[in-house]
């Protein structure tokens, strides 16, 4: 691992320090409005400022961090288990059945799932709890999030598929399930890897625009999706640079997340 | 020799001060004035008008008989000269200017204005304008005794009869050019659709100035059709545009700080935003929600619970009045000021609450049977003010123990839940209010109409307090005396004040920026609020922003 792997690692793990200690770091709940100091500066009581209804900024930062860090990776841990065994299947058995996955895969590219999110969103019964309404969306997107990691796992798998070692393993009598789970998924771990670190910033940055959209983590919960949606007013931010932190504590984990991946590829 | 040295100096003065000659011909022969539409006008037939694009490109190039004064709040006269309606609200007899041709020089007379209301009031036209004339079944009947002369009977009373006329654009009867010959200030030149509409200066515009001069003074005016509104504020900033006649609380501050002169608050508007109840018997949750919703206790508490005064510093910058009724106190001769305004109070709130059979456990509301008190408010996404208000109504409310949900949903899944599925608690919108006379709200008072949100289309009046407010709005709606009108409107605000079937949140201000090379600008709170006297705008240099066109 480089020194600079090194320090996103770290970087990493000490933001997922702070997210796991936010209950006692935070200088208030999130969700309470200082009515009297709206957009304030920041100062000992506000270390980042208040945003536009008076409520802590370093507060909604912590927990909008915990929502996004924790629900990002188990979204892209449901779309890699999705597209593993999408791919790997398809790969592996090849003819009609690559050809069905792969165009259901192009098929399912080509939908606008913005609408079919909005049309889940409009169907939800309305006293969905906020933390559940929270989950769906980032289960919506695990499930509509494969079909990229699925074209490039299948590529791979039917590169194992006529490998000398699968060759072996077949005329020794291994059965297609067999051969499946123990000898072609070891052989792509590496990519199941690489899939999963790289969705994870994939779907912060989705969370981020449905919750634009008001798709999202609904208020006054937080999240750094509708944490972002401050940048709406661009032209204070000049004035106000302290509400950039929200975006450069995105891009330093997006960064970290990519920085940390190559290691991986090493390793394995 | 005189004469020479006069003439160079003349010359040598024009040379040094061009600002000077620039300043003083562009406010004399008008310029070009430009701003933005915000969609594509959807029809330029002044009778077919329903979207706001085509409502300002009606404003701007057609001809009424009389005007809504946007500031004053008076009708003025306009093609007609004097105009009289009969006691008993069915005919009004109008005498017109004489001499006056439309923009394509076809002569106006009494034959275009009758040609005009017959157009209006077929039933094949299916004219939303005309739908304000329809107060009864029959024929309308018009009569043309002179050129100048011409008498209009409605088969039943209108109510505000003559203020209904300030939306009525004649149409010319003989003209080739049909709806496109117009008696307004300006006649549509040239149209590129998804880029801009041209509006030239008409010459055969009957108004002049106190000196006798024609109107309007500008030659032109661009309409941009640009939807973006961040792209809109920038093209101000640069000078590109002159106007944008409404903006949010948000790009007012912004623009009011960068260029004060620029940015103009005329004072709350008719628009309101409220919160209603789902009190549709049939709607899909229980029974003891449906309980609370109908009991005024609970929604004169929830009232009282939340601190208007607070939405309107903090959503709307302190761009916003406290609401408490249906008619803003913008509309000064309609609005009850008798009407009390209460403050927040939750402590009153929760007293409220407590003789209602509701009881505060810890930090919790239940009713009587033991029910936390808890329901889901709906808006629409995407509107932040909105959004915002529900986020501080939720405060507001958990002070009570109330605990609120907040869900925004797209607009026609939102406008789906509240007019058919009936399948939401709460929850929070607009109304855009563009008439002064609150007859328009017929469709929202009658306990009969459709957007009688909180139960629409009801067969029967499911309350007294509905029943009165039916029998208040009817017989408003057929008498012609304001006065009469007026003590019965007042009436419907009292009981709409003590029910709550609307919960009345705040009137926005009419926010608008007009460059400094404007010259004659009045903004009004009454749409169009910016260019509503676009006769008389002129452009001039600009001092600050040095963008004179």
């Amino acid at each position: 691992m480089s020194p600079l792997q090194k320090t996103a690692a770290i970087i990493l793990c000490a933001i997922f320090l702070l997210m796991v200690l936010a209950t006692i770091l935070v200088p208030a709940p999130y969700a309470r409005q200082f009515r009297d100091a709206p957009n304030a500066r920041p100062s000992t009581a506000h270390p980042l400022g208040t945003d536009a209804l008076g409520r802590d900024s370093l507060s909604r930062l912590l927990y909008g961090t915990r929502v996004s860090l924790l629900l990002a990776p188990a979204a892209a841990l449901l779309s890699t288990v999705i597209a593993a065994l999408l791919g790997s299947a398809a790969g592996f058995l090849g003819g009609r059945f690559e050809r069905i996955i792969l165009a259901a895969t192009d098929l399912s590219l080509a939908l606008p799932w913005l609408f079919l999110l909005l049309t889940v969103r409009a169907m939800l019964p309305l006293d969905v709890p906020p933390m559940v309404s929270v989950v769906i969306a980032f289960l919506m997107m695990g499930l509509l999030g494969w079909q990229a990691s699925v074209r490039v796992i299948c590529a791979a798998a039917r590169g194992v598929r006529d490998s000398d070692f699968l060759l072996l393993a077949r005329s020794s009598g291994c059965k297609p399930a067999r051969l499946l789970l123990c000898h072609v998924a070891p052989n792509l771990r590496t990519l199941f890897y690489a899939q999963f670190w790289i969705s994870i910033p994939l779907f912060i940055l989705t969370e981020a625009n449905l919750s634009i959209l008001g798709l999202g983590v609904m208020e006054p919960m937080a999240s750094w999706g509708n944490l972002l949606r401050g940048f709406e007013d661009f032209s204070a931010l000049g004035a106000n640079p302290w509400r950039l932190v929200p975006l450069v504590l995105l891009v330093i984990v997006v960064m970290c997340f990519q920085l940390v991946l190559p290691s991986q590829e090493v390793t394995q | 020799m005189i004469r020479r040295v006069c003439l160079v100096l003349v010359l040598t003065l024009v040379s040094c001060c061009p600002s000077f000659v620039s300043a003083e011909s562009a406010s004399q022969s008008g310029g070009e004035l430009h701003f933005c539409l915000h969609g594509e006008p959807k029809t330029f037939n002044p009778l077919l008008v329903e979207d706001g694009q085509s409502e300002t490109v009606r404003y701007l190039t057609g001809g009424v008989l009389i005007r809504l004064n946007r500031q004053t709040q008076a009708l003025e006269p306009a093609l007609a000269t004097s105009w009289k309606a009969t006691p008993d609200g069915r005919t009004i007899t109008f005498h017109l200017r004489t001499g006056l041709h439309f923009s394509d020089g076809t002569p106006f007379t009494s034959e275009d204005v009758a040609y005009t209301v017959k157009a209006l009031m077929d039933p094949q036209l299916h004219s939303p304008t005309g739908d304000s004339f329809r107060s009864g079944d029959g024929q309308v009947s018009v009569q043309t005794p002179t050129a100048d002369t011409i008498t209009v009977t409605f088969p039943a009373p209108v109510a505000g009869l003559e203020r209904l006329f300030d939306q009525v654009a004649i149409l010319s009867a003989h003209s080739p050019k049909k709806e496109m010959a117009v008696l307004g200030p300006f006649y549509v030149a040239d149209y590129s659709p998804g880029s801009y509409l041209l509006l030239r200066r008409n010459p055969n515009y009957w108004k002049k100035d106190k000196e006798g001069k024609p109107l309007p003074y500008l030659d032109s005016i661009r309409l941009d059709i640009q939807r973006n509104h961040d792209i809109e504020i920038l093209r101000f900033r640069r000078g590109e545009i002159h106007i944008i006649n409404s903006l949010d609380a948000d790009l007012f501050d912004r623009l009011q700080k960068e260029s004060p002169a620029a940015a103009h608050d005329a004072g709350p508007s008719l628009d309101s935003e409220f919160v209603w109840f789902n009190q549709v018997p049939t709607a899909a949750f229980p029974d003891y929600k449906k309980a609370w919703f109908r009991s005024t206790e609970f929604r004169k508490a929830l009232s009282l619970a939340i601190n208007r005064d607070d939405l309107a510093r903090i959503v709307y910058a302190g761009h916003a009045q406290p609401a408490y009724g249906p008619i803003s106190p913008a509309n000064h001769f309609w609005f009850n000021s008798a009407l009390p305004a209460p403050k927040y109070d939750s402590a009153a709130a929760l007293r409220l609450l407590t003789q209602a059979g509701f009881r505060l456990e810890g930090e919790t509301l239940r009713d009587a049977s033991g029910n936390r008190v808890e329901f889901t408010l709906v808006t629409s996404t995407g509107n932040k003010p909105r959004e915002q208000m529900v986020t501080m109504i939720q405060q507001d409310l958990s002070q009570i123990g109330i605990k609120v949900n907040m869900v925004t949903l797209d607009f026609p899944s939102l406008i789906e839940r509240i007019t058919r599925t009936f399948d939401y608690e709460a929850c929070l919108l607009g109304f855009t209010n563009t008439d002064l006379d609150p007859n328009s709200q017929m469709n929202v008072w009658l306990s009969s109409a459709e957007n009688h949100q909180w139960n629409p289309k009801q067969s029967k009046p499911a309350t007294a307090w509905e029943a009165e407010i039916d029998r208040l709005m009817q017989s408003q709606a057929s008498s012609t005396s304001d006065k009469k009108r007026k003590a019965d409107w007042d009436r419907v605000q009292q009981i709409v004040f003590e029910q709550q079937p609307f919960i009345y949140l705040i009137n926005r201000d009419a926010m608008s920026a007009i460059s400094p090379t404007v010259i004659g600008s009045a903004p009004s709170v009454l749409d169009p609020h910016a260019f509503w006297n676009a006769d008389v705008l002129r452009l001039g240099p600009d001092p600050s922003l040095g963008a004179q066109k």
